[in-house]
């Protein structure tokens, strides 16, 4: 094991900022159109962080035209570009998949407080 | 220059090659001794024989301890041939670099004793997909028929049964050397290979599938 954690340290990000489940982020994705390459943006809440060393992956939720649209990034890919924290949100849980049954108003997160 | 090295599988994982996620399989190709030179001249062609996997010397039998002091390696667990070509460059004793016979986009086969899974049925073996489960079907993870009757009056050989599951040299064909670090004699191999984890692997240059240039 000790040889494949050595290997993958290659391959780790450490450029990212520390976020968790709960707070709202912006994922810049890298997106290869023929030859050309441009920025796609993803933001939403994170509901999730899973796995470790190379093979760990987050999922961001968005509700985009009324639908609830769940992405998973690999959180060392080299396509993303950036994230972004917005807001760190105040959450009891570390996987929130309760949000998928709420809407509107009840699915809001509470917003962590400054110096708290 | 040589077709190939033994290593041992260390596990796999995945990394990011190109901006894409890559499965790989890491081999830890070394410390591999060259322990005998074969000659044209002496035994009618040319190879060399590789040793791998250091032992203590009370495990060595007298007869392989004088092979290996002869070439002055340490004692080895494993000794294999492979064909070779100029073969000036090697002498007994000699440390092979995997850098030095494999680099990356390289196409491999790589060989290996797969994991035994027991006396297996044949779903589990051969990947029969088996009868219905239920409305009273009799015929449930049952192999069918086996062949015809008065004529051939005999089964084929080789008929797919059921027996012993894997623990067999099984060779895994046209696989892409993705990553070396020469240091430490690591290769990364994308995808799976045979047997399980500090299990000996024997890596050849790809028969089948020609070297690709540059990466």
């Amino acid at each position: 094991m000790a040889f494949i954690m050595d290997i993958e340290k290659d391959y780790l990000r450490t450029d990212l900022p520390d976020f968790r489940p709960g707070d709202t982020v912006v994922v810049n994705v890298r997106i290869k159109e023929g030859d050309k390459e441009r920025l796609q943006a993803f933001e939403g809440v994170v509901t999730r962080k899973k796995g470790g060393g190379t093979r760990a992956t987050f999922t961001v939720r968005k509700v985009s035209y009324g639908v609830g649209v769940e992405r998973v990034f690999p959180l060392h890919s080299p396509s993303i570009e950036s994230v972004k924290v917005k807001t760190r949100g105040k959450v009891r849980r570390a996987r929130l998949y309760y949000l998928r049954e709420l809407k509107g108003k009840s699915a809001r997160l509470k917003t962590e407080q400054e110096g708290e | 220059m040589i077709e190939g090295l033994l290593g041992k599988k260390i596990g796999m994982t995945r990394i990011f090659v190109d901006g894409l996620d890559c499965p790989v399989t890491v081999i830890k190709a070394g410390e591999c001794y060259v322990t005998q030179k074969k000659t044209r001249e002496n035994d009618g062609y040319d190879a060399l024989q590789v040793g791998f996997g250091e032992k203590r010397e009370d495990r060595t039998s007298k007869a392989l301890l004088g092979h290996f002091k002869k070439a002055s390696t340490p004692c080895l667990y494993h000794t294999m041939e492979f064909r070779a070509e100029a073969l000036d460059a090697f002498k007994p004793g000699q440390k092979i670099n995997v850098g030095g016979v494999f680099k990356v986009g390289d196409f491999v086969d790589v060989a290996g004793v797969s994991k035994g899974g027991g006396f297996a049925g044949v779903i589990k073996r051969h990947h029969f997909l088996g009868g219905p489960r239920s409305h009273g079907s009799m015929m449930n993870r049952a192999p069918g028929s086996i062949g015809s009757s008065s004529y051939p009056s005999r089964v084929f050989k080789g008929m797919r049964m059921g027996g012993h599951k894997g623990n067999r040299t099984t060779t895994v064909e046209n696989l892409r050397v993705v990553g070396i670090k020469e240091a430490e004699n690591i290769l990364l191999i994308r995808g799976a290979v045979p047997g399980p984890p500090n299990g000996l692997v024997i890596i050849k240059k790809a028969r089948k599938k020609k070297h690709s240039k540059g990466v």
